[in-house]
This record gives structure tokens, C-alpha cells and sequence, in this order.
């Protein structure tokens, strides 16, 4: 396998060492958080960002963001240290531990953003930080595929999000996450709908939902490090995150109930069910890792204290215990070269720690006591029983953690226990800072489970309490909880899940049989993006047909509609001509750019044209002179004599008018023509109808000498009033003119290249 | 297009409205004229000089590239409206000082960033037709 490291080479590299220790730092000070917010006082840090827009730099520490923030510094410190050993020797290591850090700090910042701008700015961050991860191995065509169909199905899914964020802040006054939860339900407000099916939008596709669950299993071609960390325990999360975050606001309706209930029971199911299907060890958690997020979906729809206690348990557990199983499984590929499960077996011998790390991995996957998977497991049943929709959330929760049972023997039991297959390599212990990961985390799920009481109170009851907006009860999270009907249907899923698991192997040819069978949405998403590239080729075949003529034909034809359009519309009235008024020489120049148009439009000769042109531009530097403003005039001479002068060294090298092609487009044109003319004549003449508000020009002229020493007002403001426009003109003279002349210079080069070919 | 009235006559007008030219930009502050103005005609009395002695020749009494003159252009107008920043106004904001006494009207000699700025856009204008025109002349 290409990411598989030389074992000799030096892992001790200071990107990732470097990396591991700021990472597990972050850790440190986050944990200094944890008495403050059990004690109930979330934390609040301000900074202006874009003041005028109302949108500040502002996080927020809370019970839900502070256990977020623990898991991704937390796990984030632990899958560095491991990748520093997996991917040792890579030539391209530093880039990507440069990129699994960037991931880590947008991650970070997604949590604990209070504003919605920012959570967005964050969001799309991780977007673009794990695209660059799944592709991390980019000569791999297939790599670069899934890389792709992430980016695109998680960013439009973003897009829909940011729409929804507008319209939350428009509707509710502030982007503020504290202060939009402190305001309770907006479920009555008209716009509710609408925004909640926006926002689902990017939590749906982020957290793969059905029918954006395809991505996630596409996802694995990352190397193993990345699915540990991004695809079970940060990234996908994000999307249950939001929905957690925007609780308080956005739950409280039916719509939300019935939405989250049954994408998340489908999405469950489906995942548990396709996990069985799967030999691919790192295939089979990637759609377990589905199945966690459809549950916790499900679990969000509900408002009841037990089922946000459920969701939050289980977002812990699974945390913990899969990207601690991810982790195994690239030590169990690192030393026997396989992941296929049905080789896999009796590793224990020669890996007895990883066996062990398995094994409490497993214990927590499957909810068996007194690991803290069996607590979130009993918490779902309860928090299921009391949900609106129980009658449908029960079964189906008892059939994925069912299931959830059958699969963690498959990937925590049999490899290291069950009959052993013809192995590529001969097994050997993982190296330390691989160990170090899967070791604290089975432990943790262990300890946490022990001690219920320290796990709920620094941890998942201030989470429960951020969740609901309101303090919660407590008291929820127990080892033992009495004799009462989750644990019966905690026996219940035992039994289920050992059938099952004995069974495995056949139900996986039922399962191949129907996967057959089904609808493929990522070979229709190959379609999709195939149509839409023939469309927008179509499309750009349509419009870009390259012909300049044609461009300025749609141009001005737009301008002249506009201009005509809002001429009709707004019903301007009469227009009061005083010809009379007009001396001989306005006379003289009016008849002189008259004529010089008539020219301009019926010779057949550039030069003429050009020429006469010219006789137009001057007549209008003459109209400036009479109405006194030499410096407009001036300007307009010279660049009239410059553009002449330019077009003419141009000219000469161009053949001269096509005569068929300007009668063919003559009357078209002429039309146009005189549509522009028409419309922007009539246009003039109505703002000149306008009194003319002379406030600014009595500022220039009272400040011009007063406060800027200058008598000229048009230099004045040019050089000092405007100054940074002219600034922004003149350095566009300069871009305008250098990429021009660099556009001439490669013509000239390419034309004598041409010549000397020949 | 070669030609000797030309040519001879070249000489004589290139040299006056250059010289024209830097008259404009000098006194653009009370009278018209100005930054702008000053550029396109000093540009004309280039363009002049390359229709009647090529391109080359025109290039050699310009001394430097076109676009160098256009980016030390906008490099001074730029430093000219820093300078504000440094001395606490905001950016681009006119800086005056007195010499040899206390006001405009009774200092001797008044150094601004006004006029440094002006020169900036001189420069730039200069530069950047100079560097179209010469391209368009060599291209034929």
C-alpha cells in the first residue's frame, strides 16, 4: 500500500512532533475550562470583526462547544502523534501534517464561533482543509474523485446553510448564536420553514444524511489517520454540532420532529445494515460511523432531557471509541497488509495490545457494561420511549444497535480472536506512538463508564444544558438505572446482535444480492456532474461564440433596453426643447459632430472612419470650451488625439471593411445605433431638466483655496480631495496599459515564430 | 514612413511640447492643466519622435522601459499619500509645509505632497501610453 511507511525512516520530524505538542497544549487549556462551565458560567470572547456589517469575532464556551473542543484537541493531539509514525518517510509528510493542523484549528474555530458569519467562515474551512486531505494521496485518479465529490456535496450544502444564516439574522436582528438561543423558538416566525430547511441543508450533507450519505464511505481513500480524526470523531460531526447548536431556536415544531426522526432512523439503519455488507474493515466503520450520526440526528429531534442526555452520551462514546477502532485498524494494515475482514483473525497472540485497545473499543461499540456505551445505549432507549415519534424511533434504534453489536465482533472481536486467514505479512506489535491513541481512548470509554458520575458532570450535563438552552435536571447518566424496560431491550439487542453476528456471513450475500439491486447514487452522481458539463459547455458554446462584434452587439442592445425599458416605464413626460436659445457657434459644433457621425458610419475605410471619428470627438472637447471648462476639454483633445493616433498604427495592419458583412448587419446595427443615441440623448436631456443641486460644486469651490490651496478645482479635487480614487485610476492606467502591451508583445513574438516556420 | 520634413520638423516639436508638457503639470494647481494633461502630452511628443525616427530610437531617448517609468510613477504617488498616514491625517489627505514663514501666503517657498502626487500621475500616464504606443509601432 502507498501510504505505508518504511519503518526505519525517522518519525521524530518537527512539523509533526511540532504540530502534536501545540495540539495537545490546546488540549491543556481547554481542560482548565471544564469547573467553570460545569459550574454553569459559559465564557464569552469579543473581538470587532466587520463592524459595519454587524459581525464580530466572537466565541463562545459552553458546555456542547467545550466538549467539542476537548474531543478535536484531544483526539486531534493523538492522530498527530500516530500520523507522525504512519505516514514516516512520506516525502510529502510536512504537508500534510501542515494540513491535518489547519483542519484541527477550523475545526476548533467552528465550535466555539458565537457568530453564524464566523461558524460559516470555519464551516467552509474544514470543508476546503479535508478536501485537501481525502486528496491527499493525488496521483490516485479515484483520490482526487472522492476528494471532489466531498468538496462540492459539502459546499453547496454550506451554501444553502449561509442563506439560511442570513435569513436567520435578518429575521432575528443578530448573528449572535447566544443571543439567538437565549431567544427561544423561532418556529412561529413565517420565514421558519424555510430557514430550517436551508440550515439542514449543510447540516444534512456535511453529517452524510441519506441521500448525501455517499460521500463518507468515498471519503476513506484518505489515508487512515485522516478517517480516524475528520470522518468519525470532528468533521462529520459538524453537522449534528449545528443541529445541537441551533436547538433552542429551531426545534419545537413538528416539521423538526418528523425531518430529524426519519432522516436519522433511515440513515441509521441503512448504515448498519451496509456496515454488515462491508469486508473492508475501514468500510465497515465508515458506514458504523454513518450509523452514529443518523442516531444522533435522530435523538436531536426530540426535546425531552433523555434523549438530548442520549445524544450527547452517545456523541462522547462514539467519539472515543471510533477513532480509537480507526486507529487499530491502521495498525492491524500497518502489520499484516490487509483490512479484509474475512482474512483477519487470531491477531491476539502477535498484537496483544492492540488487542486490548480493541476490545474496550469494541466493548463501548457494542453497549455492553460497565463501558460508557452501555450507559449511552440505556440513556437511547429511555430518551427514545419518551420521544413524539417513539412508536417509529424504538424499533429502529433497536434494530442499529442491534446491528451496532453484530459489527463491533466483526471489527473489535474477530480479527484479533475469530479463525485465521492466509495473511500477506506476518502480524507484529504496533509501534508506541501508534499504541498511545487507541490505549487512552479505550481506556477512557472505560473509566468514563466507572465513573458515571464525573463524566456527566464535567462533561455531558453541561452539554445536555447548552443543548436544551435551559438547565436540565440531571441525574440521567447511571451504570445502573434499576430494573426497568431499557435494560430489557438492552438484552433484547444482545441476543439480536449475537444472532446476528453469527449469521454475518450470510446475511452479507443477502445484503451484496439487494446492494446489486438498488438504486447507485455515486455512479449517478458521476451522471449528474457529466450532464452538467455537457450543459455548461453547451451553454458557453451559446454565449462566448468569440466574436467581438457580436459581444458589443449584446452589450449595447442591453444598455439600450434598460435605458429605453425604464424611459417607457416610469413615464417621464415631456421634454422641453429651447432650440431657440442656441447661439451660432453651438449651432456650428452640433452640425460639425453631426456630420462627423454620418461619416463615421457609411465609409467603407477604417482610416475615414477613424478620422471622422476624431472630427466627433473634438466637437465634443469644443462643447466643453463654450461651456468654460478647459481642463475637460484639454483632456478630451489629447485623448482624442492619442486614441486616433493608437487605432491608426492598428489600422494599418487591418484589411479594410468586409462590405458583405457590414450589409448584411446594417439595418441591425443602424437600428441599435439609434436606439442607444435615442435613449441616452433622451436620458441627458431629462437629468438636465433637473434643478441641478450645486451643493458640492459650492464646497470645491469654497474649499479649493481654503483649505487646499489650489484655484484649478478640477486638479484640486483630482489631486487632493479624490486622491485615492485617482490613485485607484491611475494604478489601473498602469495594469491596462502594461497587460495590453504585454498582449501585443506575444502577438508580435507568435507572428515572427510564424514567419520563421515558413 | 520616411520623411525629411517630418523628421527635421520632429525635432524641433518634440522638444516643445515636451517641454509644454512639463509646463502643464507644473501649473495644473491654479490654472488648467495638471497630472494628467501633462502625461498625455508628454506622451504625444514621445509618440511624435517614434513616428518620425522608429520605435528604437524613441525607446533609447526615453532612457528606461515605458512600464518602469509607469511603476516608479505610481510608486511616488503612493509615497505621497503615505506620507499623510506618518504625520497622523488620514490617508491621502494634501501635507503643506512653510518655509520662511507661516502660512501660504507669506511663505517663501512651500513644499507639498500635492505636487509630489501630481508628478506620480504625470509619470504614470506617461509611462503606460508610452508602453501601448511603442508596442502597437513595433508590432508593425
Amino acid at each position: 500500500m502507498a501510504d505505508h511507511s518504511d519503518p526505519n525512516a525517522q518519525w521524530k520530524t518537527l512539523s509533526g512532533l511540532g504540530t502534536t505538542a501545540v495540539t495537545a497544549l490546546l488540549f491543556v487549556f481547554f481542560l482548565q475550562f471544564l469547573p467553570i462551565v460545569a459550574s454553569g458560567e459559559p465564557v464569552r470572547v469579543v473581538w470587532d470583526w466587520v463592524p459595519s456589517l454587524g459581525v464580530q469575532l466572537s466565541f463562545w464556551i459552553d458546555g456542547l462547544s467545550l466538549m467539542f473542543a476537548l474531543l478535536i484537541t484531544g483526539i486531534g493531539a493523538m492522530v498527530m502523534l500516530y500520523a507522525a509514525k504512519y505516514l514516516a518517510g512520506h516525502p510529502q509528510y510536512n504537508r500534510f501534517a501542515i494540513y491535518l493542523f489547519s483542519f484541527m484549528l477550523s475545526m476548533l474555530g467552528l465550535v466555539l464561533a458565537d457568530n453564524l458569519i464566523a461558524l460559516f467562515v470555519f464551516w467552509e474551512l474544514t470543508t476546503f482543509t479535508s478536501y485537501l486531505l481525502i486528496g491527499f494521496v493525488h496521483t490516485d485518479p479515484k483520490s482526487r474523485r472522492n476528494a471532489l465529490q466531498a468538496l462540492l456535496l459539502t459546499a453547496t450544502g454550506g451554501l444553502a446553510m449561509l442563506a439560511g444564516f442570513i435569513l436567520i439574522g435578518a429575521t432575528q436582528g443578530t448573528f449572535e448564536l447566544s443571543q439567538l438561543n437565549a431567544a427561544g423558538s423561532m418556529a412561529e416566525h413565517p420565514f421558519y420553514l424555510l430557514i430550517l430547511i436551508l440550515v439542514l441543508c449543510g447540516a444534512f450533507t456535511k453529517s452524510a444524511q441519506v441521500p448525501f450519505h455517499f460521500w463518507l464511505p468515498n471519503a476513506m481513500a484518505a489515508p487512515t489517520p485522516v478517517s480516524a480524526y475528520l470522518h468519525s470523531a470532528t468533521m462529520v460531526k459538524a453537522g449534528v454540532y449545528l443541529l445541537a447548536r441551533l436547538h433552542p431556536s429551531l426545534s419545537g415544531s413538528d416539521v423538526w420532529v418528523w425531518t430529524l426522526s426519519i432522516f436519522g432512523a433511515v440513515t441509521a439503519v441503512f448504515a448498519s445494515f451496509m456496515a454488515l455488507r462491508q469486508t473492508d474493515l475501514k468500510q465497515t466503520l465508515a458506514y458504523t460511523t454513518l450509523m452514529a450520526l443518523g442516531t444522533l440526528v435522530m435523538f436531536l429531534a426530540g426535546s425531552s432531557g433523555y434523549a438530548i442526555t442520549a445524544a450527547m452520551t452517545f456523541l462522547l462514546v462514539h467519539s472515543l471509541y471510533k477513532a480509537g477502532l480507526f486507529l487499530i485498524i491502521g495498525i492491524v494494515d500497518h502489520a499484516t497488509h490487509t483490512r479484509d475482514a474475512d482474512v483477519l483473525g487470531g491477531l491476539a497472540r502477535a498484537m496483544p495490545i492492540t488487542a486490548a485497545a480493541a476490545i474496550a473499543a469494541g466493548l463501548a461499540m457494542a453497549g455492553v457494561p460497565p463501558v460508557l456505551g452501555f450507559i449511552a445505549k440505556e440513556v437511547a432507549y429511555a430518551g427514545a420511549l419518551e420521544m413524539q415519534l417513539s412508536v417509529f424511533v424504538l424499533p429502529m434504534a433497536l434494530a442499529a444497535f442491534a446491528l451496532m453489536f453484530a459489527v463491533a465482533g466483526i471489527v473489535a472481536y474477530k480479527p484479533f480472536f475469530g479463525p485465521q486467514g492466509k495473511l500477506p505479512h506476518a502480524p507484529h506489535e504496533g509501534p508506541w506512538p501508534m499504541l498511545f491513541g487507541p490505549v487512552v481512548l479505550g481506556t477512557l470509554g472505560l473509566a468514563f463508564g466507572v465513573l458515571p458520575g464525573i463524566s456527566a458532570y464535567y462533561l455531558i450535563e453541561p452539554a445536555v444544558n447548552a443543548v436544551m438552552g435551559a438547565p436540565d435536571k440531571g441525574g440521567r447518566v447511571k451504570l445502573w438505572a434499576g430494573f426497568n424496560l431499557p435494560l430489557v431491550l438492552s438484552l433484547v439487542t444482545f441476543a439480536l446482535g449475537f444472532a446476528l453476528y453469527l449469521g454475518h456471513q450470510k446475511l452479507r450475500r443477502a445484503l451484496i444480492w439487494i446492494e446489486a439491486r438498488g438504486p447507485d447514487l455515486d455512479a449517478g452522481w458521476d451522471t449528474l456532474l457529466d450532464r452538467f458539463v455537457t450543459f455548461t459547455k453547451a451553454q458557453t458554446a451559446l454565449i462566448q461564440t468569440g466574436v467581438l462584434r457580436q459581444y458589443i452587439f449584446a452589450t449595447f442592445g442591453v444598455f439600450a433596453a434598460t435605458v429605453l425599458v425604464t424611459l417607457v416605464l416610469r413615464d417621464v413626460g415631456g421634454i422641453e426643447l429651447r432650440l431657440a436659445s442656441l447661439s451660432f457657434m453651438e449651432w456650428g459644433v452640433a452640425l460639425l459632430i453631426v456630420a462627423g457621425t454620418v461619416v463615421t458610419a457609411l465609409t467603407s475605410s477604417r482610416i475615414v472612419a477613424l478620422v471622422a471619428l476624431g472630427v466627433v470627438g473634438v466637437g465634443v472637447a469644443m462643447i466643453f470650451i463654450i461651456f468654460s471648462a478647459p481642463d475637460v476639454a484639454i483632456t478630451q483633445l489629447l485623448v482624442e488625439l492619442l486614441v486616433v493616433l493608437l487605432m491608426a498604427f492598428a489600422f494599418l495592419k487591418m484589411p479594410n471593411l468586409d462590405p458583405d458583412g457590414v450589409q448584411k448587419h446594417s439595418f441591425a446595427n443602424a437600428a441599435l445605433a439609434c436606439a442607444v443615441g435615442v435613449g441616452t440623448t433622451l436620458t441627458l436631456l431629462l437629468v438636465v431638466d433637473q434643478p441641478f443641486d450645486r451643493r458640492l460644486t459650492e464646497f470645491f469651490e469654497a474649499a479649493s483655496w481654503t483649505e487646499a490651496f489650489g484655484r484649478n478645482i478640477v486638479n484640486v479635487i483630482l489631486v487632493d480631495f479624490r486622491a485615492i480614487d485617482t490613485f485607484g485610476e491611475i494604478a489601473v492606467v498602469m495594469i491596462a496599459a502594461i497587460g495590453a502591451a504585454a498582449l501585443l508583445k506575444g502577438f508580435a513574438r507568435s507572428g515572427k515564430a510564424d514567419e520563421a516556420k515558413k | 514612413m520616411k520623411s525629411v520634413i517630418f523628421e527635421t520638423g520632429a525635432r524641433l516639436l518634440v522638444a516643445l511640447i515636451f517641454v509644454f508638457s512639463l509646463f502643464m503639470l507644473l501649473r495644473g494647481h491654479n490654472l488648467p492643466g495638471g497630472g494628467f494633461i501633462g502625461g498625455l502630452l508628454g506622451a504625444v511628443s514621445f509618440i511624435v519622435y517614434s513616428l518620425a525616427k522608429g520605435p528604437a530610437e524613441a525607446r533609447k531617448a526615453l532612457h528606461m522601459a515605458p512600464e518602469t517609468i509607469a511603476a516608479i510613477g505610481l510608486g511616488i504617488a503612493l509615497l505621497a499619500g503615505l506620507l499623510s498616514f506618518f504625520m497622523g491625517d488620514p490617508l491621502f489627505t494634501g501635507q503643506w509645509f512653510w518655509i520662511g514663514g507661516d502660512s501660504y501666503d507669506t511663505a517663501v517657498f512651500a513644499p507639498n505632497s500635492i505636487l509630489v502626487f501630481d508628478i506620480g500621475v504625470y509619470l504614470v500616464v506617461l509611462g503606460g501610453i508610452l508602453s501601448l504606443a511603442f508596442a502597437f509601432d513595433e508590432e508593425t
